[in-house]
């Protein structure tokens, strides 16, 4: 199982996106870089939900958006490691809806279920497979840290140490 | 031009983020560019060889859809051209 991690302040501001858009879905895009399990996510991004037809139970963003968080991404040196956005009183599951839009293949897909106005579980599906046709959501643990990677870091050693041993 | 890949499709262009391409209209940018990277085409392409349903292609801010002549706008050394995959779904299954 791969592992997405992420700062604790890009958990937090996620989580209270999600709080702050009650009724309605947030969304946002989630910036980092490669790790050895996952993605280490050190930023996240607003995003404005375009589906105000809907927005309590669907969620789109703007794709001259998108073109911009990607812009920030690569002048910061970091790469659109996934998305964010909240399920509003319902769980923090994929649906079919958001399965039929994923199209970030090897992406994390991090879904907040918001109860009542309040954050309650939040889950990270990454987008596996190779093309449309055989791609599929795999959950992931969600490890927050205070320096993302450290985890990784240390599950390394812990893997490079155990076969010194050997 | 350059040409911005998005996450998912950089294993297909040799892992870069961008590629430089010399191009007098969108429409050659993309072929030379999947001459060049051949794994990308079934990723922006349907079977007929139009652009698929949910690339989304910008030309510097521009969608593409909505230039005069989409595909076959002229372009520069200094233009941009951003490859974005769409981002949408929620809770609810049914529309």
């Amino acid at each position: 199982m791969s592992a997405l991690s992420l700062t604790k302040s890009v958990y937090e501001a996620i989580r209270a996106h999600g709080e702050e858009t009650y009724p309605h879905e947030c969304c946002g895009a989630l910036l980092g870089r490669p790790g050895e399990h996952g993605w280490l996510v050190t930023d996240s991004v607003r995003a404005g939900n375009t589906r105000t037809d809907s927005a309590h139970n669907r969620y789109q963003i703007a794709p001259i958006e998108l073109v911009r968080i990607q812009r920030q991404a690569r002048e910061n040196a970091l790469e659109i490691a996934g998305f964010y956005h909240s399920h509003p009183d319902h769980p923090a599951q994929w649906s079919p809806t958001d399965f039929a839009e994923a199209h970030w293949l090897g992406c994390s897909y991090v879904i907040t279920s918001v109860a009542k106005g309040t954050a309650t579980v939040t889950n990270s599906f990454l987008l596996a497979g190779t093309t449309e046709e055989d791609k599929r959501f795999e959950q992931e643990t969600i490890q927050v840290e205070d320096v993302p990677g450290d985890l990784h870091k240390q599950a390394l050693q812990e893997t490079t140490s155990t076969k010194d041993q050997r | 031009m350059t040409i911005y890949i998005p996450t998912p499709l950089r294993t297909y262009a040799g892992g870069k983020d961008a590629v430089e391409i010399g191009a007098a209209t969108i429409s050659e940018a993309l072929t030379s560019l999947t001459s060049t990277y051949p794994d990308l085409r079934k990723h922006l392409f349907t079977n007929e060889g139009k652009v698929r349903a949910f690339v989304n292609l910008y030309l510097n801010d521009e969608d593409v859809r909505y230039l005069p002549e989409k595909e076959n706008s002229q372009v520069s050394g200094k233009d941009t051209l951003s490859i974005i995959p769409s981002i949408a779904g929620g809770a609810f299954a049914h529309s």
